[in-house]
C-alpha cells in the first residue's frame, strides 16, 4: 500500500480485542458474551457490568441490525479522515442486543435513518486487518 | 424552611477570574496560581488565610495525579488540611465547593481554595500556519478513532440525534440556546464572543462539526484559570465581599448508557439540593446551566423540571432564555459565547449574578441562584444552590 491508504489509522489490536480483530480477518463477527447470564456486550470488557462476573467467551453473532444513532463528522483530528469528511459514525444495535460503534459503507450519511435495518460486511483495511462495517439491509430479510 | 446543618453554613467569598481565551504565556499551573491569587484578593485574605486547596486539572495537567500538591507548592502553601485533586469532568467545580462547605461545617479547616485551570491552545503559529487550537479535545479512543470516531462531540452527538429522534427536537430548538447565550455574551464584555452578534440565520448557516451540532453548538476552548474561596458563613461575612451563602448541594451520577437514559444526572441531584436549601424550582431566581453544547442545556432544563421530560426544545424555543426572557438562563454567555473553564464557568456567573455584579447583564432578581455541573457524556452531575440571604 501506498500514498494516502497508508496514513489510514488502523485499530490498535489489545489483547482484550484481539478475537474480535481475528474473527474479523475471517470476515466473521463475534461479540463477547458473559457465560454466567448470557448478556452480549461490545467492546470488550473484564467484567460484566450485569452480574459481575469475569467468565467470558466470543461467540459468533448475526452480523444483522438497527441503526440506534448515527453522527456525521464533518472536522476530524486525523488527515485521512479528514479528507473524507463528512462521513457517518454509526451505532448499530445488533438482533442479539448488543450495541456496535462501526461506519457506514454503500450509501451517503444523509441517507441513514434511526430504526433502519443494516447488515454487517467487512472491509480489507491492510493484509491483516479487515475491520466490521455496516450497509443498508435493501431487499433482505432483516429481522427484528 | 430546612433545618439542614450545611444550609448556609458555608460561603462562597472570593472569585478570581484570570484573563480568559487566547492568552498565552503560562501553562495551566501558572493560570490557577494566578486564579487563586485574585480570588484571595477578591476576598480580602493572603496565602497564610488558606488552609485547603482543591483542584480541578484540566486536560494539560496531563493526568498529574497530585496536581494538588504540586499547585499548592507552586502556590508555596504551608499546614494546610484539606486538599484533593479531583476529577468529575464539568462537574467537579460545584463537587469542589461542596467538599470543602462540607469540612468547613465539620470543623476541618476553615478556608479553601477551589481551583481549575488549563491551556489547551497554543500560540499562532509563526508564517501564518494554523494554530493547533483545541487539538487537545480532538482526541481519538483506541480502536474507535479506526473508524473515524474522535472527540466528545460526536459522543454527545450520537445522544442527542437520539433525543431528536425520541421526543422531535429540532435543529432551530438546539439552535435558540445558542442565541439566547450569545445575546447574553453581547453584554458581557469579559466574553469571548462580546462582540460577535449571532441569529438564528447565522446559526442555521454556521459550518457544521458533527451532526447534528454546528460549531454554535459547540462550547468553546480556554486558556485561563478560575477559583473561589469558599470559607465558614460567619467568617465570610468579615470580608471584603458579600457573601455567596451554600444553601444546597447534590450530586447525581446515573450510569448506564446516556443514549438510553437521556437524561443529566440532575434527576438525582436536585432532590437533596432542593430540600437542603428549603426551595422548589420556581424559587430559583438565576438559573446557571452547564453548556458543553446546546444539547446539554435543553436536557438539564428538562431534568431540573423547567419543563417535562423531551419537551426541552420547545421550552427553550418559546421562552425566550436570552435577557428579558421568561427565565434567567446562563447569563454571562456560558461555555457557549463566553469562556470555558469546565464547571467553574457556571458557578463564576452566579456568583456575579447573587452578588449583583453583572453590570449590563445583571438579573433584577437575584436571591436564589441554580448551579450546576455535568461530566463526561451526561455522566456526573453535581449542584449548588446558592444565596444572597444568609437564611
Amino acid at each position: 500500500m501506498s500514498g494516502p491508504a497508508a496514513d489510514r489509522p488502523v485499530p490498535a489490536v489489545t489483547p482484550e480485542m484481539k478475537p474480535f480483530w481475528d474473527a474479523a480477518h475471517r470476515h466473521q463477527l463475534v461479540a463477547q458474551r458473559c457465560l454466567d447470564c448470557g448478556t452480549f456486550r461490545f467492546p470488550a470488557r473484564e467484567v460484566c457490568s450485569r452480574c459481575l462476573s469475569r467468565r467470558a467467551e466470543w461467540q459468533p453473532v448475526s452480523g444483522r441490525g438497527r441503526i440506534f444513532s448515527v453522527a456525521v463528522m464533518h472536522q476530524a483530528n486525523h488527515p485521512w479522515f479528514a479528507a473524507r469528511a463528512p462521513y457517518a459514525v454509526i451505532v448499530v444495535e445488533l438482533e442479539e442486543g448488543a450495541r456496535m460503534l462501526s461506519g457506514f459503507v454503500g450509501g451517503e450519511p444523509g441517507e441513514i435513518t434511526i430504526g433502519m435495518p443494516v447488515e454487517v460486511t467487512f472491509d480489507d483495511v491492510t493484509p491483516e486487518i479487515s475491520m466490521p462495517v455496516f450497509q443498508a439491509a435493501i431487499g433482505r430479510a432483516a429481522a427484528g | 424552611m430546612s433545618t439542614h446543618p450545611l444550609r448556609g453554613a458555608a460561603a462562597i467569598a472570593g472569585l478570581g477570574i484570570t484573563p480568559q481565551g487566547r492568552v498565552y504565556g503560562t501553562n495551566a499551573i501558572g493560570f490557577a496560581v494566578d486564579a487563586v491569587r485574585l480570588a484571595l484578593e477578591d476576598a480580602g485574605l493572603t496565602r497564610s488565610d488558606l488552609d485547603g486547596l482543591l483542584l480541578n486539572p484540566g486536560l494539560t495537567w496531563n493526568d498529574m495525579g497530585m496536581g494538588s500538591f504540586g499547585l499548592s507548592q507552586a502556590l508555596g502553601l504551608r499546614d494546610l488540611r484539606l486538599t484533593a485533586t479531583m476529577n468529575l469532568g464539568g462537574a467537579t467545580a460545584c463537587a469542589m465547593i461542596q467538599h470543602a462547605a462540607q469540612a468547613i461545617a465539620a470543623g476541618l479547616c476553615d478556608t479553601v481554595a477551589c481551583v481549575f485551570s488549563d491551556a489547551p491552545l497554543k500560540p499562532p503559529a509563526p508564517q501564518g500556519k494554523a494554530s493547533s487550537s483545541g487539538a487537545a479535545y480532538g482526541f481519538a479512543r483506541g480502536w474507535e478513532a479506526a473508524y473515524g470516531y474522535f472527540g466528545v462531540n460526536a459522543m454527545y452527538a450520537l445522544v442527542a440525534r437520539r433525543h431528536m429522534h425520541l421526543y422531535g427536537t429540532t435543529e432551530d430548538q438546539l439552535g435558540a440556546v445558542a442565541v439566547a447565550q450569545r445575546r447574553w455574551a453581547n453584554l458581557n464584555p469579559d466574553a469571548q464572543m462580546h462582540d460577535r452578534p449571532l441569529t438564528l440565520d447565522e446559526y442555521r448557516a454556521s459550518r457544521w462539526i458533527v451532526e447534528p451540532f454546528h460549531v454554535m453548538d459547540c462550547c468553546l476552548v480556554s486558556n485561563g484559570g478560575l477559583a473561589v474561596i469558599v470559607t465558614s458563613a460567619e467568617r465570610a461575612r468579615s470580608l471584603r465581599k458579600p457573601p455567596v451563602y451554600i444553601w444546597g448541594m447534590g450530586q447525581g451520577h446515573l450510569g448506564g448508557d446516556p443514549s438510553d437514559t437521556l437524561s443529566s444526572g440532575a434527576v438525582l441531584a436536585k432532590e437533596p439540593a432542593f430540600s437542603m436549601a428549603g426551595i422548589g424550582v420556581r424559587d430559583v431566581d438565576v438559573v446557571e446551566l452547564y453548556d458543553c453544547y446546546t444539547f446539554t442545556v435543553l436536557v438539564t432544563l428538562e431534568d431540573y423540571g423547567f419543563c417535562p421530560k423531551g419537551e426541552g426544545g420547545p421550552f427553550v424555543a418559546e421562552h425566550h432564555t436570552g435577557p428579558g426572557g421568561r427565565l434567567t438562563l446562563n447569563t454571562g454567555g456560558g461555555q457557549l459565547s463566553s469562556f470555558y473553564m469546565w464547571g467553574m464557568t457556571p458557578v463564576s456567573e452566579a456568583v456575579i449574578q447573587v452578588r449583583g455584579d453583572g453590570g449590563a447583564r445583571q438579573a433584577a432578581r437575584h436571591d436564589v441562584a441554580l448551579v450546576s455541573g455535568n461530566g463526561g457524556v451526561l455522566s456526573t452531575h453535581s449542584t449548588l444552590v446558592l444565596s444572597r440571604l444568609a437564611s
